[in-house]
């Protein structure tokens, strides 16, 4: 009777994986289940003690006995197990034997809770006949194609079956035959031959990333991964499935046949294509980069990768990829040497600053570039252009001081919080990675998710409440959720219950807060490209009045955080300080004189270019025409730029009307840092060659010294020491700290500000990620931060003849405390900002729609469409509007329709969908076909467009 | 085909309403989407799909598990010649074999005129009258070729249509009621609007001509409401002397 009760409960435990439910809508979550720990995350008292193999260890409650193993370093083997999902024990691989007290019997590990007192076996008799049968049995279908096989070399079922295999099999009979392979997706083939059922694909795709576009289909021996007849596996996160299959059953399209594993050479590194910055190792052969695979950071990324950032890796295959110095001769770019581009990028610049001073010259962009490569310049533009119009961003993003001067959230804070608000950014598009973080939080119950968005977006079925607010009335609505009162009828068509239960859910969080991080993160960014700043700023200033509040910024592009935390914005400077307060300090040890006042923006710049006050034009990795929200002012900024220079990867449209275009050595070919959203400093390893590019920062001191000033640096490193010294920001952050445990897992900074993490940094995995151990031994350098190799411009050569400044840093000489000044403190919150009158709303002629755009992950952008693989992916441009709203035009699902502004028109297909209310219409940003940047006037607040049936009005 | 029809429809939405969870009410969905098409269609699969929130693919993959749910149409009487042991020992491969001569497919197959499609099946539990064949779901056993001619005779000329419903009709009687306790049952319309009212041993069973079942048509049909009473019900048939 005891026993029965027993087995009872055991079966009720919540740690039981028998009662695991997956669950696929936010679960009701209970005041009490909030701000509490994960339900198996035991505290420090729950330890038990188990005996593996004889040894006895310590463990921890309800820990599943494969964990414990692997804590005690005893390998279980193992195939559907994945650290990152929730187990299934279907494979049997990890059968261990467990003594109990009506003897011992076989459990799979994977699936099972440690208790205390418990005596498992993974090496006795029975465990490995276990272990044996069920390899056997796995082969009983397997092709064996390992010759001709991605996986070979790599291969757990290799691995495993050479350790724990039989060696033979008893069975004779013909093995099943499917189509090898089948194409599930643009990007993925499928070998079902290949595949044991180990479940991690179809699981990934349902549970991490929620797009359950495959799944098992049939039984027995007819099992298959199966996508729905024309429905492909198309996800942002397919490339995952590729990294975790066990075997070569999934294969990526860009890696298939590229290389063989023991051929690769290989480091970790950072991804650099959203400012999530994901983990990651690049791998290559033969000087090309052939693969990334995901790794476990526990901070961020937890090993996954977005397709963007796995498949758009630099490639010299790329269409438009530049490698080689270019001059304009009349209407064409020909190549060139260095020697003679960078002289005349130099004449052309010194030119403009003999007529117009520092005024009259300019640098966009800078987003692409190392935090390295940015510090230097952000000083190269104070320093030797004497210059404060610097802007990394594109006039797409927020106003600099309001992203560096909001507190700050981690994304382990944001997935602990008890409440999480987002405004304005499509996460699922723009921060792909952060997307399966908060979704993940959210399902679990920890976190609850409020989303303040004019349309729906990929976090939108996950949302606990979600105010559509009207286009342009973000600051309204913000007032309504925060204020002590309550509002009395709609705000910003927001009903006053939504706003009501978003007020409920902030005071929540305030009670259920844990004393240490915060109540409320808000996930901040622009709402629509087709609205100016102003109100998402003023929006973020009044919710950071919520006590306990914190801010991830929404910025996506890719450095861009480490961009502005060096100064790449007017009135910035490096280590996130102001041009006001902190020009006496840099002036102290640039011994330089900074420009007197604050610059210009990207907008401010492109607008004095058109008037012709531009002389000369420096785009940093920057496409202006295609980025900035106003196609026309952009071209008419570029065509009034007297002289425009070009630093950049690729020929992109803006790149093409340059006078010099100097190349820059892509991601995978230069050393580093990058700054995430948290302001999570890591280091970028470098695995190819650059060949003739070179890093932004030796362009920029190669420049400077034709221009008489030595800027003095000769490699990454030495840069990040200036940077460490210099930077209030990056105090503590040495080349040590980064190279240390903490290199994988990065360190945010101000150190200190979120309490960086000192966890045990989780080691690779390469039965969780095939491939990633070969990282390890065949890695590029011993250390990833010793830079043997100089790239092709080798920074001796690279000294100028006659520097004209004295030592730069007066770092050397130590400095005098009395003459010293003080250390600026970091840029602080932002003033509320007064609405400016003068913007105009945009006018909304009769029967206008307001325009919202947002972008896409697969866009017209030059990452996707200079990508063989890539460039098909982006969708067709369509206009998304409510139902009711195209009932009115008369306008049918799929029609033609002519939508135009003051600025330009658009023909494209339209698109109904009852979630995008009435009065706006929906137009993603920047896709090839269909360029909705061409409709925008970035002075107005809002835009309004009309819309038409029928094409090319 | 395609969709469910309206009244399908709002079956599903009384059978999603039985369940804490829409996606629990799958299969019995998939089972009135089967009467509706005698097969599970593409869109048809989608529909449901949409209705209980799954991807599709998800409802397929569960779909597919089953050997009784069909994926391509088949013919209005769905043949299965039971081929396992006891029926095998009673000439059950003879059976199929002169089943295959008689309609002109092999198993698998459905004959031009769209009448018949042919399976070989496992065990289908009437072992008693080796060799049986069920149509449609509904038994026959204890056949031998000439009688499996008879059969076919009397399907082709309707003789049978009171006995065999339209194909993919699993079962008679429709459950319209969650299986947890709950309030008392009224009569079928009112359990209709009250879908957690509960009685299981008040199902409410249907009436089904050789048509498509028409919801709301009210027969008492309790004596074949077990599959042995059924069996026995729909055996009898051969018992008459030929
Ligand atoms: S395809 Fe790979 S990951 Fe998916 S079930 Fe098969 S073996 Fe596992
Ligand atoms: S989410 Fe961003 S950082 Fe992560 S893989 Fe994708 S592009 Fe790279
Ligand atoms: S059953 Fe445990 S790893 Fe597969
Ligand atoms: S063996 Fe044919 S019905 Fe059981």
């Amino acid at each position: 009777m005891s026993e029965t009760n027993s087995a009872v409960s055991q079966v009720a435990d919540p740690a039981d994986p028998g009662v695991v439910v997956h669950l696929r809508k936010p679960p009701v979550v209970t005041a009490s289940a909030v701000g509490t720990a994960p339900p198996r995350t035991p505290s420090a008292s729950d330890t038990v003690t188990v005996t593996i193999d004889g040894r006895q260890v310590q463990a921890k409650a309800g820990e599943w006995i494969i964990d414990a193993a692997d804590q005690a370093g005893v390998y279980i083997p193992r195939f559907c197990y994945h650290p990152r999902m929730k187990p299934v024990g279907m494979c049997r691989m990890c059968l261990v034997e467990v003594e109990g007290p009506r003897g011992s019997t076989l459990m799979p590990a994977c699936f099972n809770p440690v208790s205390d007192g418990m005596t498992l076996h993974t090496r006795s008799p029975k465990a490995l006949k276990a272990q044996e049968g069920v390899l056997e049995f796995l082969l009983v279908n397997h092709p064996l194609d390992c010759p001709v096989c991605d996986k070979g070399g790599e291969c757990p079922l290799q691995d495993q079956t050479l350790t724990y295999g039989p060696g033979e099999t008893r069975f004779v009979e013909e093995k099943r035959h499917w189509d090898k392979p089948i194409a599930i997706s643009e990007l993925v083939y499928l070998d079902r031959e290949r595949c044991i059922q180990c479940g991690r694909c179809v699981r990934f795709a349902d549970e991490v990333a929620g797009d359950a576009l495959i799944d098992f289909a049939e039984r027995g021996d007819r099992t298959e991964v199966a996508v729905f007849p024309d429905s492909p596996y198309s996800s942002y996160f397919s490339g995952n499935v590729v990294q975790i299959c066990p075997v070569g059953a999934l294969t990526s399209k860009p890696y298939r046949f590229k290389a063989r594993p023991w051929d690769l050479e290989q480091v970790e590194t950072t991804c650099t294509s959203c400012a999530v910055g994901c983990r990651t190792v690049v791998q290559a052969t033969q000087g090309q980069v052939t693969r990334l695979i995901g790794v476990d950071s526990d901070p961020v990324n937890w090993g996954w990768l977005c397709d963007k950032g796995r498949f758009s890796y630099p490639d010299a295959s790329d269409a438009g990829r530049v490698s080689v110095p270019m001059i304009r001769e009349g209407d064409e770019l020909v190549e060139s040497t260095w020697a003679e581009a960078i002289a005349k990028a130099a004449s052309g610049i010194s030119a403009a600053l003999r007529f117009g001073g520092g005024s009259s010259v300019g640098v966009i962009g800078g987003a692409r570039l190392t935090n390295e490569d940015a510090y230097v310049w952000s000083k190269f533009a104070r320093v030797a252009l004497g210059t404060d119009n610097v802007d990394a961003q594109l006039g797409d993003g927020l106003p600099a001081q309001t992203v560096l001067g909001l507190p700050r959230a981690t994304i382990d804070q944001a997935a602990a919080a008890p409440l999480v608000i987002t405004v304005g950014s499509d996460v699922k598009d723009e921060l792909p990675v952060l997307y399966i973080r908060l979704r993940h939080a959210v399902l679990e119950g920890a976190t609850q998710l409020v989303e303040l968005n004019t349309t729906p977006t990929g976090l939108s079925p996950y949302a606990a409440d979600t105010a559509r607010y009207k286009p342009g009335e973000l600051a309204a609505l913000a007032v309504a959720i925060t204020s002590k009162s309550e509002p009395t009828g709609p705000v910003a068509g927001v009903d006053a219950s939504t706003i009501a239960s978003i007020r409920g859910h902030i005071s929540r969080a305030g009670r259920e807060a844990g004393p240490s991080g915060p109540a409320v993160v808000v996930l901040i960014a622009r709402p629509s490209l087709a609205e100016n700043d102003e109100q998402v700023a003023t929006a973020a200033r009044i919710l950071a009045e919520i006590p306990g509040v914190a801010f991830l910024s929404g910025l996506r592009r890719g450095n861009i955080h480490g961009a502005l935390d060096m100064g790449m914005a007017p009135g910035i400077l490096p280590g996130r300080v102001a041009l006001d307060t902190a020009r006496s300090y840099y002036e102290h040890h640039w011994a330089a004189e900074l420009p007197a006042e604050a610059g210009l923006d990207t907008s401010g710049m492109l607008v004095d270019a058109a008037r012709g006050h531009i002389g000369a034009l420096v785009l940093l990795g920057s496409d202006p025409l295609v980025d900035f929200p106003d196609a026309d002012g952009a071209l008419r900024g570029l065509v009034g730029a007297r002289f425009v220079v070009a630093v950049d990867t690729h020929l992109n449209e803006s790149v093409r009307r340059a006078d010099v275009v100097l190349p820059a050595a892509p991601w995978s070919q230069r050393r580093g840092t990058f700054t995430n959203l948290e302001g999570r400093v890591s280091w970028l390893g470098q695995v190819t060659s650059p060949g003739s590019a070179w890093p932004e920062w030796m362009i920029a001191v190669e420049l400077a010294a034709r221009l008489g000033v030595d800027l003095g640096y000769e490699s990454p490193e030495g840069i990040w020491a200036e940077i460490e010294k210099l930077s209030p920001l990056h105090r503590g952050v040495t080349h040590e700290v980064l190279s240390g445990p903490y290199g994988r897992d990065g360190v945010v900074v101000p150190v200190g500000a979120s309490g960086h993490s000192t966890a045990a940094v989780r080691p690779l995995d390469p039965m969780a990620d095939p491939g990633i151990s070969s990282a390890e031994r065949h890695k590029v350098a011993a250390s990833s931060l010793s830079y043997g190799r100089a790239g092709a411009g080798s920074s001796s050569a690279m000294k100028p003849a006659q520097p004209r400044t004295a030592q730069a840093p007066a770092s050397d000489s130590g400095p005098d405390a009395q003459v010293e000044p003080a250390t600026p403190p970091l840029v602080g919150l932002p003033p509320v900002p007064v609405p400016s009158p003068s913007k105009p709303a945009g006018s909304a002629v009769g029967g206008a729609l307001t325009l919202v755009t947002r972008r896409k992950m697969w866009d017209g952008g030059t990452a996707v469409q200079s990508s063989t693989y890539l460039s098909g992916l982006a969708p067709p441009p369509v206009l998304v509007a409510n139902p009711a709203e195209l009932a009115a035009l008369g306008v049918a699902e799929g029609e033609k329709v002519t939508v135009s502004s003051a600025k330009g028109s658009l023909t494209v297909a339209a698109s109904a969908d009852a979630g995008v209310a009435r009065g706006i219409a929906v137009i993603a940003w920047n896709l090839p076909g269909g360029r909705v940047g061409e409709l925008i006037d970035a002075g107005d607040r809002l835009n309004f467009v009309s819309v038409e049936p029928g094409g090319d009005k | 085909m395609a969709r469910l029809n309206p009244d399908n429809l709002a079956h599903a939405e009384e059978l999603i309403a039985l369940y804490p969870h829409r996606r629990s009410a799958l299969i019995p969905i998939l089972h009135v989407l089967q009467e509706q098409d005698g097969y599970l269609s593409e869109d048809g699969m989608a529909h449901v799909a949409e209705l209980v929130g799954l991807e599709p693919v998800e409802v397929r993959g569960t779909a597919s598990f089953y050997d009784m749910f069909h994926f391509e149409p088949v013919g209005r009487y769905l043949v299965a010649v039971c081929t396992n042991i006891a029926c095998m020992l009673q000439g059950a491969y003879r059976l199929l074999e002169h089943a295959e001569e008689t309609l002109g497919v092999a198993p698998g197959g459905t004959t031009a005129d769209g009448m018949f499609t042919l399976e070989d099946a496992e065990c289908l539990a009437l072992c008693g009258n080796a060799p049986c064949v069920t149509v449609n779901w509904r038994f026959f056993g204890d056949l031998d070729p000439p009688e499996f001619d008879k059969l076919v005779e009397d399907l082709r000329s309707g003789r049978l249509d009171g006995e065999v419903p339209a194909h993919g009709t699993l079962s008679r009687v429709r459950r319209r009621h969650a299986l947890t306790a709950g309030g008392s049952a009224g009569s079928a319309s009112d359990q209709a609007a009250l879908p957690n009212a509960i009685q299981p041993e008040s199902d409410t069973p249907e009436s089904q001509g050789p048509d498509l079942p028409a919801p709301g048509t009210h027969l008492d049909l309790s004596t074949r409401r077990s599959t042995t009473a059924t069996a026995v019900v729909d055996a009898k048939h051969l018992e008459s002397p030929k």
